[in-house]
This record gives structure tokens, C-alpha cells and sequence, in this order.
């Protein structure tokens, strides 16, 4: 049985009278690969933004890798090895695309390994390639397809070299093919060992993609199994056709 | 400190009336700020001009400088939507709106206190009308009509904008505008047109509260950054886009001021708005009244 | 090119500068010339925070100032000291207060932390206003002395001497900062600051560099004004021109590197000096406003952009 890496336990977070998660637990094992689905609104996002800092959670505790995140500023959370991926890409626009990966690595990945212990220009060109950007390095984001930048997304938060990726709607608007190679891409980081978190709404990705899968519906957790016996759920086919 | 109670009364009262003339000059910045998400750093500049255009209709007109504004009204406006085509073509569309937004009014702030130096000098300038100079007496309190009466105007003032806010189509539209403009694009409004004339709106208010201004006050063109500090301690006290919240804040800036003025001396007012500025961003930035 | 190899450049230029101002014996050049070269000091020291890392500063001549009343009150108290050491601490109370106010409004929003810097100018004005021991309102005389220090020549070519080594210094230190991977981050900072805290980067911690070493740079820049004005009162010392040049001087030369402020320094600030004597000064001051506003509808990226296409 593996490690836990994630443990995430009563998690609530409320805007003014509105209450975006509700009373959420999760358990995400080390090496896993998690699909999280539920319809606009579920609080997907802001489940992801209160486990990376950017919010934060009024209820509820976070801890990964043994450390309590509670309060955790997000660059330190990256630094101890989670890292997401922007629904809409962000990237760094007045810098080249090798410049744009160098960033978490000059300040995440080397942090962590107490100094210089990666050359970043190496893993730089290693991290280009493996989403096939390398030719493009020295290009500005700004020259780059969707599908390009939503490389360059998950190529970024790869470079600080994480433990868990969370992969927030990494496909949304792609065609099948361009879906396929996102898809490819993800399952070859897992299986070098990185855990996933996957949140999407194409159905064959998540299905293909997660040994198991969790749904939120209006900050609620209603499911959490096997793809094949979640998706059967009354409750979770409720929520997508409507009752 | 000596703590008699009629200079207490007093203080407070003009604290209060004070208080009312900021949130004039203030609305505006809560409709540019708070709205549309525009810093307009320049606006005290065009309160200024407010000021020396109600300054000119008077001395050399003679006319009573509350009317005059409120006939300039349309020429303010005018030019609030020309500025904002101007920022609206360079800056939000090319999505650049943050630093050179503001370097941009900046540097219309600058050239507005600088051509008003050139064209009137470093003069204070007064208006001469029947209600600068006397007093109502109740008791021991002492109402000075040059408050009093800049009072009543902001409050109607305010009152006129906060009704066209809630009851007219348009003024509804700029309140849409403010929360989701692509819901406000697929009912057909442009949202481009509406923050214009929102903006125009905003530079117009200051015709009257320029006109007000100088009736409180002897008026050169250095003092607008004076209530720079002021507006946007209010507007961020009060909470970004709430018409009542501004108010309120106002009136506590108001009276803060005009107490420290009476028993510290009025050399301390510029550092009380900043004092309230500082502390409200650091305890609560959303404000008293304010969306997140 | 490294660091080192441009600090002898820059050496090398700054000496070669003063040999010709020397030859040139007039004494306005050393007046006009120490003007130009502050604003070198104060338009780099603004890009470090403004072009390089996104935030806006507007009280440029708060911490002008506050390097220039240290002064003021260090030559009354220990007026033994001599200038750098002077210059050392204005710096650092300059820096220190740039610390402090970043720390109560840059966890917040860009433009919150803007207009926060100017009301900032506006209480630092009124706080020196109120304070008699440096004068108050009515100012302070500074008796400037008569010789250099260090070499033949008076006073005045000494002070320029003085400001030249702090160009030499802020253009070495931004040139360095920009190939870093401080600057680096610090770009990351004014791309996206969100994406920038989940790559690792420490938004809030350098984001008080960039504010505590422009801040205390300006500082520096303006500790030896009292020398050079032997008249300091706080409406000129805070005047507003000092906050509209140092930001139209790298918004016209250009943001993005250490090359763009010092560019837009000695062009604005040479036209500036010539506007004064043959035009006048107000409307010298207006030039800088109109230029600033045209340049930042017209040419954002500056001079320094122009090239690059």
C-alpha cells in the first residue's frame, strides 16, 4: 500500500453567504493518478486554489508530504513539491519560453535540492523537449498555438520538479488529437513517478485516465471510487443529466 | 489639550459638513475606481479645474459659482469622455491598462497643475457670494454657510447621481458593467459606450465639486494633491463602488480631520487621511461597505 | 558581459566624463551636469521597482527628501561627518522606510501600493513642514563649503564627483540585478504575480528588495542636495517634478533594462536644463508632462524598444 501524499480533511471555504466547499476530504496516495470531475460552479477550482495558497481555506486542514499546509504561503507549498497548472495558461509574456521555465527552476527545483544541484539551462532544454517546445525556446509566448501554451503550461509546473502536479483543465478546448498527446504526456510524468490530480471536463481523458475518481457537486464530495462504479452512481448521473 | 466643549461641538459639526463636501469629491473616484477599475489619479486636477472655471465665471461674470457649475456640467463631461476614449484606445484595449495607465494620469495631473500655474500663477484664488462670510448660531454651535450651503449641494449632488445609478437604464447598465461586463455584451449594451459615458459621469461631478471647493476654501493649483490622499482614503475606507459606504467614511474622515485640526493644529490634516489609508489597507482592505 | 568588466567600462566613462567637464572650466557645466546625473541615480533606482518588477512608485521625492533632511539634521548634529557617510545613512533610513511602508501595502494590489506612495509624499511633506528643528516651512540654510575634499577644485566639482560614483553605482547595481536570478524573478513578479507565486517565487520578500533598494537609493541620490541647493525648504525639496521625471525618464528611454532609465535620464534632464535657461522653468516642467503622456500612448516600450525592432 502506498504512502499518502495528500490528505486533505474537512475542507470548507465560503465567499461572503456563499459556500463555494463544503466539509470536502480527500486522501490522495503517492504515485496516484486522480481524477476530479463535477459540473461548472462544483468548486473545483477553488478546491485547487486552497490546496496551492492562493486561497485560503476557512475550515478545514491540508497536509502533504507529513507538513500541515494551514496558512502555508503558495510559493513555499511549490517548493515542497506541488505544483498546478493555470486553467487559462499564464505564462510570463516579456520572457522567452526557456526563460519562462527557468523561473520555477531557479526558485523551486534548486531551492529544494539546497542549491545548484540541476544546471538549469540542461533541465531547461530536458523540459522544452519533452513537450516538444525546444525548437520554439527562445520564442515569446505570445507566438505560440493553444495547444503550445497549454504545453508550456504543464512544462512550467513541471520545472519545479513536484511530487503531486494538478493539472486544472489542461484539455478544455482541444481537438481529439491535440487531447491524445495531453493525455500521453501526463501518463509518461506518472509514470516517472509524479502523482496527478487531473481535473476535467472530457470524459474519455478522465475515464482513460484515473485509477480513481472523485466528483464534486456544489462544494459537496458525492462520490469517490473506481472510475468504472462512480460514473454508475445515481447521484453523480443526477448531476450531470439532471434529476 | 484643552477640551471645552463648544470648541469640541463645533469641531464636530464642521467635521460633519466637511465631511459631506469630501464625499462630492469623492464620488466621482467611487464611480472611476470602484466601477470601472480605473485609477484616475488625475481626478483632484479636474476638481481643481472645477475650481478656477467656477473662479472665472465669478470674477470676471459675476456669477454665483454653484449655478455656473452646475452649466458647465455638460462641457466636463464632455471632456470625461474624450479622456476616456484617449485611455480606453490606448491602454484597455491593449490590455496594458496597470502602469502606464497610471503613468498616463499622472502625467495629466501634472499638466493640469502645471498649465493652471502658467495661465493663473501661484495665487490662492477666492470666489466672492452671499454665502461666504455669515453664520448660522444655534446656541454655541457656529454653522458657517461657506460649509453649510457646499453641503447641501454635495448632498444633492449625490443624491441626483445615486438616483440615475438606480433608476435609469443606463445607470443600471454602468452598475452591470461593473460586475460582469460580458453578461452586460450579450444583452446587447457595449460596454466600451457605457464606461464612457460612466467616465464622463465621473468628470463631470467634478464641475460642482470644484465649484464647492472653492467656496470652502482660497484655491491654487499645488492643493490637488492634497486630496489625493483624501479621495482614495475614503473610496478604499468605504469600500470600492458603494455610494453609501462613501459617504459614511467621508464623514468620518471629515470630522477625524477637523478635530485633529481644532486641538493639533490644521498643519496635521494631510497626515490623517494617509493614517487611514495605511491602517484600513492593513486591517481590512475590502473596506466598511465593499465586495471583496 | 560580466559585472566586473562593466564596472570598469563604467569607470572608465565616468572618469573620462570628468576629465572633459574639467577641461571645460565653465562651472555651469559641473550645476547642469550634477542635475542630469541624479536623475540617472533616481530614474535607475525608480526602474528597479517600476520597470523590472511592476509597481509604481509616486513619492519618488519622499525618499529624495528623506535622504536630504538626514542630511540637514546630520550636519547639525555631527557636522564632522563626512559626505558618503552622510549619504550612507540617508540611504539607509530612505531604505528602511521603503521597507516599512512596502510591508503594511505591497500584499496587496499594484495600484493600492501606488497611490499608498503618494499619500505617503504628501505626510512626509507635512511631517518635515511641522518639524523646526530642520526649519519647518520656512527651511533650512546649509553653508556649502568652499573646497573639494579630495582634490584641487571647489566644492561643486566635488559634489559632482560624488554623484557620479553613485551613477557608476545604481547602473552597475541594476545592469547586475537585471541578468540575475534575482531579476528574473523580479520579472516573473510584473509578468504575473500569481503564476510567479506558484513557481516558488517569494512575491512578498522581493518585492521589499526592489522597494528597500530604490528607496534607498534615492535616498543617496538626494543626501548631498543640501550642499548643492545651500537652501533646502520642504515645497521644492518634495516637489512634485521629482516624482513625474523619475517616471517619465524610463518610460521614455524604456522599462525593460538598466540602459533605458539612464538614456531617458540624459535626454529629458539635458532638455529640461536647456528649457530652463532659454524658455522657463514651468514650462520646461510641462514638457515633461506632455512628453511623458505622448510617450506612453505612442511608444511604450521606449527608445530602447524602437532599437530593438
Amino acid at each position: 500500500m502506498s504512502n499518502t501524499l495528500l490528505s486533505v480533511a474537512g475542507l470548507g471555504k465560503r465567499f461572503g453567504g456563499f459556500t463555494a466547499l463544503n466539509d470536502v476530504d480527500l486522501d490522495v496516495a503517492e504515485g496516484e493518478r486522480l481524477g476530479l470531475i463535477g459540473p461548472n460552479g462544483s468548486g473545483k477550482s477553488t478546491l485547487v486554489n486552497c490546496l496551492c495558497g492562493t486561497l485560503r481555506n476557512d475550515m478545514g486542514k491540508v497536509t502533504f508530504g507529513g507538513h500541515a499546509l494551514n496558512g502555508m504561503a503558495a510559493h513555499r507549498r511549490t517548493r515542497l513539491g506541488m505544483a498546478r497548472s493555470f486553467q487559462l495558461p499564464r505564462p510570463f509574456t516579456t520572457l522567452t519560453l526557456a526563460e519562462n521555465i527557468r523561473v520555477p527552476i531557479l526558485y523551486a527545483a534548486n531551492v529544494k535540492t539546497g542549491g545548484h544541484a540541476v544546471d538549469p539551462r540542461e533541465r531547461c532544454d530536458a523540459l522544452l523537449d519533452m513537450v516538444g517546445l525546444l525548437p520554439k525556446a527562445d520564442l515569446k509566448p505570445a507566438d505560440l498555438t493553444q495547444i503550445e501554451m497549454r504545453k508550456l503550461e504543464l512544462a512550467r509546473a513541471m520545472a519545479s520538479d513536484p511530487r503531486l502536479l494538478i493539472a486544472d483543465e489542461a484539455m478544455a478546448g482541444l481537438s481529439n488529437q491535440e487531447v491524445d498527446e495531453i493525455l500521453a504526456l501526463l501518463l509518461k510524468l506518472n509514470g516517472q513517478g509524479v502523482t496527478i490530480i487531473m481535473i476535467e471536463h472530457i470524459m474519455r481523458a478522465v475515464l482513460a485516465f484515473s485509477q480513481r475518481l472523485v466528483v464534486l457537486v456544489a462544494g459537496r464530495k458525492i462520490a469517490d471510487g473506481l472510475p468504472q462504479d462512480v460514473i454508475r452512481q445515481p447521484d453523480v448521473v443526477a448531476a450531470y443529466l439532471g434529476s | 489639550m484643552d477640551l471645552s466643549f463648544d470648541l469640541l461641538g463645533n469641531a464636530l459639526v464642521s467635521g460633519l459638513l466637511l465631511g459631506g463636501f469630501y464625499a462630492a469629491v469623492t464620488i466621482g473616484v467611487s464611480i472611476s475606481f470602484g466601477m470601472l477599475d480605473i485609477v484616475n489619479i488625475a481626478h483632484p486636477a479636474f476638481i481643481i479645474l472645477g475650481s478656477y472655471t467656477a473662479y472665472i465665471a465669478n470674477s470676471v461674470f459675476g456669477f454665483d459659482p454653484i449655478l455656473s457649475s452646475i452649466v458647465l456640467l455638460p462641457a466636463f463631461y464632455l471632456l470625461g469622455m474624450a479622456i476616456y476614449h484617449v485611455y480606453d484606445v490606448s491602454f484597455e484595449r491593449r490590455g496594458d491598462a496597470s502602469i502606464r495607465g497610471l503613468a498616463f494620469f499622472f502625467g495629466v495631473l501634472f499638466i493640469t497643475e502645471v498649465t493652471l500655474v502658467l495661465v493663473f500663477g501661484v495665487d490662492y484664488r477666492l470666489v466672492d457670494a452671499p454665502y461666504v462670510g455669515p453664520s448660522l448660531h444655534f446656541g454655541v454651535i457656529d454653522l458657517p454657510l461657506r460649509l453649510l450651503v457646499p453641503f447641501l449641494v454635495s448632498c444633492a449632488l449625490i443624491g441626483s447621481l445615486q438616483l440615475f445609478m438606480s433608476y435609469t437604464f443606463l445607470g443600471r447598465a454602468v452598475q452591470a458593467v461593473a460586475q460582469d461586463p460580458m453578461a452586460l455584451r450579450l444583452m446587447g449594451a457595449n460596454p466600451s459606450k457605457i464606461k464612457r459615458i460612466a467616465f464622463g459621469l465621473s468628470i463631470a461631478s467634478c464641475s460642482v465639486a470644484g465649484a464647492i471647493l472653492i467656496i470652502i476654501q482660497p484655491v491654487e493649483p499645488s492643493i490637488a494633491r492634497d486630496y489625493i490622499g483624501r479621495i482614495f482614503a475614503i473610496c478604499v475606507m468605504g469600500g470600492l463602488g458603494s455610494f453609501g459606504g462613501t459617504i459614511i467614511a467621508a464623514v468620518i474622515l471629515g470630522v477625524m480631520e477637523s478635530l485633529t485640526s481644532t486641538f493639533y493644529g490644521p498643519s496635521w490634516s494631510p497626515a490623517v487621511a494617509f493614517g487611514f489609508l495605511l491602517i484600513t489597507l492593513a486591517v481590512r482592505p475590502s473596506g466598511l461597505f465593499g465586495r471583496t | 558581459m560580466r559585472n566586473a568588466y562593466f564596472v570598469l567600462a563604467a569607470l572608465a566613462v565616468a572618469v573620462v566624463t570628468f576629465a572633459v567637464a574639467r577641461l571645460i572650466d565653465n562651472a555651469y557645466v559641473f550645476f547642469a551636469g550634477y542635475v542630469v546625473l541624479q536623475y540617472v541615480v533616481l530614474a535607475t533606482a525608480w526602474n528597479i521597482l517600476g520597470g523590472f518588477t511592476g509597481y509604481v512608485n509616486f513619492g519618488t521625492a519622499a525618499f529624495f527628501a528623506l535622504g536630504a533632511y538626514t542630511t540637514v539634521v546630520l550636519h547639525k548634529t555631527m557636522p564632522f561627518l563626512p559626505l558618503p557617510a552622510m549619504m550612507l545613512i540617508g540611504g539607509a533610513i530612505s531604505g528602511l522606510i521603503g521597507l516599512g511602508m512596502g510591508y503594511l501595502t505591497l500584499r496587496l494590489r499594484g495600484t493600492f501600493f501606488s497611490i499608498a506612495t503618494l499619500a505617503m509624499a504628501v505626510v512626509a511633506q507635512t511631517l518635515i513642514t511641522n518639524w523646526n528643528f530642520v526649519g519647518g516651512s520656512r527651511g533650512a540654510y546649509i553653508i556649502r563649503p568652499s573646497d573639494s575634499p579630495i582634490f584641487s577644485g571647489d566644492y561643486i566639482q566635488y559634489l559632482f564627483v560624488v554623484m557620479l560614483a553613485l551613477s557608476v553605482i545604481s547602473v552597475s547595481l541594476a545592469r547586475a540585478i537585471q541578468f540575475s536570478r534575482l531579476g528574473f524573478g523580479f520579472s516573473a513578479i510584473r509578468d504575473d504575480e500569481g503564476a510567479a507565486e506558484a513557481s516558488g517565487v517569494p512575491t512578498l520578500k522581493l518585492k521589499l528588495i526592489a522597494t528597500a533598494l530604490s528607496g534607498g537609493l534615492m535616498g543617496m541620490a538626494g543626501a548631498p542636495l543640501p550642499y548643492y541647493v545651500t537652501y533646502l525648504d520642504p515645497a521644492s525639496g518634495f516637489s512634485l517634478s521629482y516624482a513625474v521625471n523619475t517616471i517619465a525618464m524610463p518610460l521614455i528611454g524604456g522599462t525593460a533594462t538598466w540602459l533605458g532609465p539612464v538614456i531617458g535620464a540624459i535626454l529629458l534632464g539635458t532638455l529640461q536644463q536647456v528649457a530652463t535657461v532659454t524658455i522657463s522653468s514651468a514650462l520646461s516642467l510641462l514638457l515633461v508632462g506632455v512628453l511623458l503622456v505622448t510617450f506612453v500612448i505612442a511608444a511604450p516600450k521606449g527608445i530602447v524598444g524602437w532599437f530593438k525592432k
